[in-house]
Parts: C-alpha cells; sequence; structure tokens
C-alpha cells in the first residue's frame, strides 16, 4: 500500500507493507541511513528517531501507524558543511569510536534538549540509558550532551560552519 | 416552655460536643519519646542484625524508603494516593534527618501504632495495621539492621496532601477506625511452612497493603482480604480464587515468581510488583518458599493442571476483528511475541499465558504495552521497550484489544479506552 510519511520536513511517498518498521522504510526507500538496525528488539537504540518531538525506536514502528506524524532523524539536524549544535558537540568531544551507535545517541539527545535545554547531569544519564554503545564512549557521549546543552543555553559559542 | 428545651438540648449538644473532643484529644494526643544517642554496631549480635536484614528484604521498605536514584533507606520518594502526594520518610540513623536518636521502644511505637518519636502521628502510607502482626524480637531485629547502616543526612521533602489532611491529629480518627490490631496465632492442622508463610504475609510482608481493596477513606476492607486492589495505576490481582490465570498458581509457580519476577506460564511481574520480586530474590530461601506455600493455598481453584494447557491462539478471528490491531501487532510486537522469535526460546511467557491479558481489568495490560519493562527492572528478569511514545492511545487500544482477542477466550474489555488515557496521562506526569 502507499504511505505517506512527513520525514525531517517533507511529505515523502512509500509503497509498504502496513507493518513495515519505519527503520527499513528511511533506509531501503528513502535512502536516510543514519538511523542503523542494531537490534531489531527496542533493545539498542541505535535506530533512535524522534517522532512528534519524543525519542522512539524506529526498528519497532509499523509505517501504518505514522500518518500525520512528524519524523525527525539525524539528517534532519545539520549537514556536513553545516552540522547541528548537537553533531558539533559530539564532534567536538570526540564521542564516535565506531559511530554505529552515534545517530540515536544524536536523536535521543536532541529529544531531550527539545524539551529542558539546561539539562542536571542526573537529567541527561537517566534520559540517555535506553541507548547502548559497545565500544564503550559513554564518558564522551555524556560530555558531549553536556556541552551541547551549554552551547544552546549560551555558555559555550555554537560555531557557524562546524569545526 | 419550647425555648427552653431548645435551650438545654443546645446545651446537652455543646457539653457531648467538649466531651467528644476531650475523648478524641486524649485518644490523639501521643507523647514524645525521648531521644537518646544513636546505638553503636556493638550494641547488637551479628545474628539479630542478619534476621532484620532478611525481614526487611521480604517487608521491602528500601522501596519506598528510598528516592529515584537516591541512597538506600534515605527517604524522599514521592507516593500519589488519592489524598494526595506523600513523601516517605529517611529511615537512616541520621540524627538530625533520620531516626538515629530512635530509641528501640519508639522504633516500635512507629511500626505498631503509626506515632513518631516525637508523638506526631504517621500516615497509614506506613502499613502500620500490617506491623502489628510483627513479634517484639522481629521488630527488635528491623531496629538493628536500620541503625547499623550507614546515616546519611537528607530531609525529607513536605507532604503535599488535600487540607485538612494535612492534619496530623485527624489521623487518631482513622486509626479508630481501620488499625485493627489481631495477631498472627498459629492454625493448628496446618503446616509450619504455612504458618510461616502467613505470618509473613499478613505482617511484615504486608501483602494486603496492595491486594486487598481500600475503602474510601484508603483503609483496607476487612471483609474483603486479597480480593485484589489498585496500587500506583497497576491491578493488584486478587489473591483468592477469582484470580484469572491460564493455568492455576501452584507453589511452585508462586515461589519462582517471587524469587525470580517471572513464571512462564503467568508472566513476569512489572509495575509496583517488580521491586517485591527483587527484595525476595534477595530474602532467605526458606521464607520466600514459606510466603509461596501459604499465598498459593489463598489462590488454589478447581481447574486445570499446571503445565496441562496447550496455549490460545486465535490469530484469524483476532486479525477479523481487529485489523488494525493486527497490523500494529505484526510491526510492532511481533519481533519478540510472535511464533519462532527468539525470545520465545528463552523460557518466557506466551502471551496466551500472560495474567494481564486473562484479568478482569485491561489496566495491566495497557500498563505493559504504555511502559514496558522498565530497564531499572530488566537486569533482573526481562527488557521491554515502551510504546507509549510511539503509538496513539487509539493505537494502543487497538493492539491491546487484539492481544484480548487473539490470546485469551474470555470477553472483550470495556474499559480499554479510560484505562488507555489514564496510563497515558500518569506516564506525562513528571
Amino acid at each position: 500500500m502507499t504511505i505517506i510519511l512527513n520525514v525531517n520536513g517533507a511529505e515523502r511517498r512509500i509503497d509498504a507493507e502496513p507493518a513495515t518498521p519505519l527503520l527499513y522504510a528511511l533506509r531501503n526507500d528513502l535512502g536516510l541511513n543514519g538511523a542503523k538496525y542494531g537490534c531489531g528488539l527496542g533493545q539498542c537504540g541505535a535506530c533512535t528517531v524522534q517522532l512528534d518531538g519524543k525519542a522512539v525506536f524506529s526498528c519497532l514502528l509499523p509505517v501504518a501507524a505514522l500518518e500525520g506524524r512528524r519524523i525527525t532523524t539525524v539528517e534532519g539536524l545539520g549537514t556536513l558543511d553545516k552540522p547541528g549544535v548537537l553533531q558539533q558537540a559530539f564532534e567536538t568531544e570526540q564521542a564516535a569510536q565506531c559511530g554505529y551507535c552515534i545517530a540515536g545517541m544524536i536523536m535521543r539527545a536532541q529529544a531531550l534538549l527539545d524539551r529542558n535545554p539546561s539539562p542536571t547531569e542526573t537529567d541527561i544519564r537517566a534520559h540517555m540509558q535506553p541507548n547502548l554503545c559497545r565500544c564503550g564512549t559513554h564518558m564522551r557521549i555524556l560530555r558531549a550532551v553536556r556541552r551541547a546543552a551549554d552551547m544552546m543555553s549560551g555558555k559555550l559559542a555554537i560555531l557557524e560552519s562546524g569545526q | 416552655m419550647k425555648r427552653r428545651a431548645v435551650l438545654a438540648a443546645l446545651s446537652a449538644a455543646a457539653a457531648a460536643g467538649v466531651l467528644g473532643s476531650l475523648v478524641f484529644l486524649a485518644i490523639a494526643w501521643q507523647t514524645e519519646i525521648p531521644a537518646m544517642a544513636p546505638p553503636k554496631l556493638a550494641d547488637f549480635d551479628a545474628a539479630t542484625i542478619h534476621r532484620g536484614a532478611a525481614l526487611v528484604a521480604i517487608g521491602d521498605c528500601v522501596v519506598c524508603h528510598t528516592a529515584e536514584r537516591g541512597p538506600a533507606f534515605a527517604g524522599g520518594r514521592a507516593l500519589e494516593t488519592p489524598f494526595g502526594t506523600l513523601y516517605a520518610t529517611n529511615i537512616t540513623p541520621d540524627q538530625r534527618t533520620g531516626i538515629g536518636n530512635w530509641s528501640a521502644a519508639a522504633f516500635r511505637r512507629a511500626m505498631r501504632d503509626g506515632v513518631s518519636r516525637d508523638g506526631e502521628h504517621l500516615y497509614p502510607a506506613l502499613p502500620y495495621e500490617h506491623f502489628t502482626r510483627v513479634t517484639d524480637a522481629d521488630l527488635d531485629a528491623i531496629y538493628a539492621f536500620l541503625m547499623t547502616r550507614g546515616p546519611v543526612l537528607q530531609k525529607t521533602p513536605e507532604n503535599r496532601l488535600i487540607p485538612p489532611l494535612g492534619f496530623r491529629p485527624l489521623l487518631a480518627g482513622w486509626k479508630l477506625l481501620f488499625l485493627h490490631e489481631d495477631p498472627v496465632l498459629p492454625v493448628t492442622g496446618q503446616s509450619d511452612e504455612w504458618n510461616r508463610g502467613r505470618y509473613l504475609v499478613e505482617g511484615f510482608g504486608h501483602c494486603g497493603g496492595c491486594h486487598t481493596p481500600r475503602n474510601i477513606a484508603g483503609g483496607e476492607e476487612r471483609g474483603k482480604p486479597f480480593a485484589g486492589g489498585i496500587a500506583e495505576g497497576w491491578d493488584a490481582p486478587p489473591l483468592n480464587a477469582a484470580n484469572r490465570t491460564a493455568h492455576p498458581w501452584t507453589v511452585d509457580a508462586v515461589y519462582r515468581y517471587l524469587r525470580t519476577g517471572m513464571d512462564a506460564e503467568h508472566g513476569i511481574a512489572n509495575g509496583p510488583m517488580g521491586p517485591v520480586a527483587h527484595g525476595l530474590s534477595g530474602a532467605p530461601d526458606d521464607d520466600v518458599r514459606s510466603i509461596a506455600v501459604y499465598v498459593a493455598s489463598l489462590l488454589e481453584r478447581d481447574g486445570p493442571k499446571a503445565g496441562s494447557l496447550p496455549p490460545v491462539d486465535r490469530e484469524v478471528e483476532a486479525t477479523r476483528e481487529h485489523p488494525e490491531g493486527a497490523a500494529l501487532f505484526a510491526g510492532a510486537c511481533a519481533t519478540c511475541h510472535g511464533p519462532g522469535a527468539p525470545m520465545m526460546a528463552q523460557g518466557r511467557p506466551s502471551l496466551s499465558f500472560v495474567s494481564a491479558l486473562q484479568a478482569d481489568h485491561p489496566r495491566n495490560a495497557v500498563q505493559a504495552v504504555v511502559n514496558g519493562l522498565p530497564a531499572a527492572q530488566a537486569g533482573r528478569t526481562a527488557l521491554m521497550p515502551p510504546f507509549g511514545d510511539s503509538l496513539t492511545s487509539s493505537q494502543i487500544g487497538q493492539i491491546t484489544a487484539y492481544l484480548r482477542s487473539r490470546y485469551s477466550e474470555r470477553q472483550p474489555w470495556t474499559a480499554l479506552e479510560d484505562s488507555v488515557e489514564e496510563a497515558l496521562n500518569a506516564k506525562e506526569q513528571p
């Protein structure tokens, strides 16, 4: 069946079975490869995207459930030339090792910062809890989220064109 | 004449009122028990402290008396009640903010009569109506354990209650009505294990605190012990023959459920029951076994034997009745819960055995879809991701209706929409 998805502010039309997970539609039909397939069971967070502002697992989200809802992926936050605030902060803190979890981490963090631009360390840890990193760069990831929060609240400068 | 009679009646009423108030004040008035220097480790013998630790695991003091990510036993956890928000107190031996200067006598009075060391009445969120049944020796062991933990300086936030409930002397009236003191005496003809289980369940384990319904004033309904209640938005199922599960509860099943948080023929402890099972995973094995013996005797009913039922799977009918629910289930749930999913090879309960889908009310099934099995519990049993942020209320309703239709042979739920709204609203509260 034909399904219309609102992804990163644009309406995209795909042809898919209603039960198809959003993650497959993003990667296979729309060429948005930021969100990753990790476990496919909603246990690792590599596939995290924003749905109406909230962080959700796109691997367990049937496309039939998405009519009229707003989807944001990591591609919607910035570009190589003009990275978004979180993307800049992750680069500065060198938060990626293998990088597989990072798009999911960034999207989960974005959902927190949209709701609460000046989170405490406890807020950040509690919010990031569902997303796993197998390389063990959690401390850098937490620093990057802290840095992004400080950039958004004006404590640190936001760069005009990335690094 | 008439006027005089009215006056006489009025003065009689006034006198009765004054007398009544005096009697009430006499009951409400409790003296302060003098503060004392905190006891030392050497004041208690190790065996008593160990026995206290075991009881504290069974009573699960730490769940209510610890704030989220806060230090153990230091209080501060909010308890939402129909009467407002209460904050659990600091029960570490800190002298300023905890119970550091409480004597064993003050501790026993608090536990049995619900009166703080300074004479203030305590709210019945502390289930003192159960603790009246705990022996002196056991209360002293609990005291020994708590007083030998590390003191934590942490002030308890002020309660926020509907006026005039912040006025604590009123609690004396509540106690007159609902604080019944009846010891649990051994029942002859029952095994020692059963009697031990009964003592723990009715006493310090305070299972009835959730599993017995409460009246409008928040008192447990004595006529309906273990008939099922509601706790923090979850159903505490009845612990009697009315408990609707596919398979009957055997001693082994109750034991597995309480000890590990999971039984493949009944499901996984979730909501407020999750921490209870976690507490019992650290309690003495023979005590948990005794509790299982007693609880299984309450749950006994005629019906199929354990392990005898094939799973119910009405896939075709359910898909016809709830096509949207079926499509959502295929995309959101089947990877884990569908036939052949890897999880099913790990001894996890089939959905057709999960108690929440057999229950009279959809509350627990909806809660599980909305909140999943939170990671805080995940290391202990299993993890289920929440769907409250990814699916709309109508989609959650469709999935839950489909689950009921596919995996049970019971009537469709009527209160489904309200339950979904309730669970989603509760989730949005900070």
